[in-house]
């Protein structure tokens, strides 16, 4: 990765030109050509440095659920807990975390009652109770990442 | 709110994955979609008017950016000043999510959760002092993450919207 590579995902965090060339646009912002623009997002996609390049949506806007939901889990019980909550297709991330509270996931689903079902089903199989913590307001950050 | 009509649900489902990486792009999937290239464009620039779109751009992989310690520090604000400190943060670069949830008293009190990224530890443990010293000290704790299980993004289908 070179500075023009930096350059171009400091670029793009801001978003991306809704024209007919935007790849273009981007290149004349930061003085390379469109084809090396190309290039170096196709390579940075296959290096892994980006994961997509594309829209992200606003799940609750499409009608879908999203939130982020704790347990805390015992030592012993850990391995079977990840198993039972990792198995809903609705878990979308699930992270291991040092605290009582140990283990933190995202829910998305594909309507907010699904939202609901699935916390009472993690609790019905584990026991366990779920605390949920839906986002009630987003501060907005501009560049997340500087690269 | 804006319904988003059956083109435009096929439009996010064709875009989810990505933007082709070829000098039109806008037109490649226009194609794809029997529009015109203007029409998916404006199609586009609706949906993030109307906010389904939050951003258009790159999604990153931090760790690969050298941003190796991740930490979830969530805050206890008093409910009247939650969002002048939530403000604050959001001017640190080395704050890349910054949310409101609700408490669940007696067992959490933390009501903002945000998100800090270091290259190491010890780096997010003195970001974290500083936010800490400038928003006016609030019960704080970080929340390191010690394995990830599981990550994958939501997938949107079209087929099964179309019934709702």
């Amino acid at each position: 990765m070179d500075d023009n590579d930096r350059a171009l995902i400091n670029y793009l965090q801001g978003g991306f030109p809704l024209c007919e060339r935007p790849y273009q646009v981007v290149a004349e912002r930061l003085g390379l050509n469109e084809t090396e623009v190309i290039e170096r997002l196709q390579n940075l996609l296959e290096q892994k440095i980006l994961t997509r390049f594309g829209p992200m949506y606003h799940a609750e806007k499409l009608g879908g659920g999203l939130t982020l939901a704790a347990l805390k889990v015992s030592f012993d019980r850990f391995d079977e807990i990840t198993t039972i909550v990792n198995a809903f297709p609705e878990v979308a991330h699930n992270y291991q975390r040092e605290h009582e509270f140990n283990m933190w996931f995202v829910l998305a689903t594909e309507t907010q009652q699904r939202i609901t079902e699935v916390i009472a089903e993690i609790e019905q199989q584990t026991g366990l109770k779920v605390y949920n913590m839906p986002k009630k307001r987003e501060y907005f950050i501009g560049l997340q990442w500087e690269a | 709110m804006y319904q988003p009509d059956e083109i435009d649900w096929q439009l996010i489902e064709y875009i989810q994955d990505g933007l082709e990486l070829v000098g039109r792009p806008y037109a490649s999937l226009a194609t794809q979609l029997c529009l015109s290239e203007v029409e998916l464009v404006a199609r586009i620039e609706n949906l993030q008017c109307t906010g389904i779109i939050k951003r258009f751009g790159i999604v990153i992989h931090h760790r690969r950016l050298g941003y190796k310690a991740n930490g979830m520090v969530v805050w206890d604000i008093p409910d009247q000043q939650l969002i002048d400190v939530g403000k604050h943060f959001t001017q640190f670069k080395y704050v890349t999510l910054c949310y409101q949830r609700p408490r669940h008293l007696p067992q959490w009190s933390y009501n903002l959760f945000t998100m800090i990224h270091g290259l190491d530890r010890e780096q997010v443990i003195t970001n974290v002092e500083t936010l800490n010293e400038t928003c006016g000290r609030f019960p704080h704790e970080i929340l390191f993450s010690q394995q990830c299980f599981k990550q994958c993004g939501a997938h949107y289908v079209y087929q099964k919207r179309t019934e709702a």
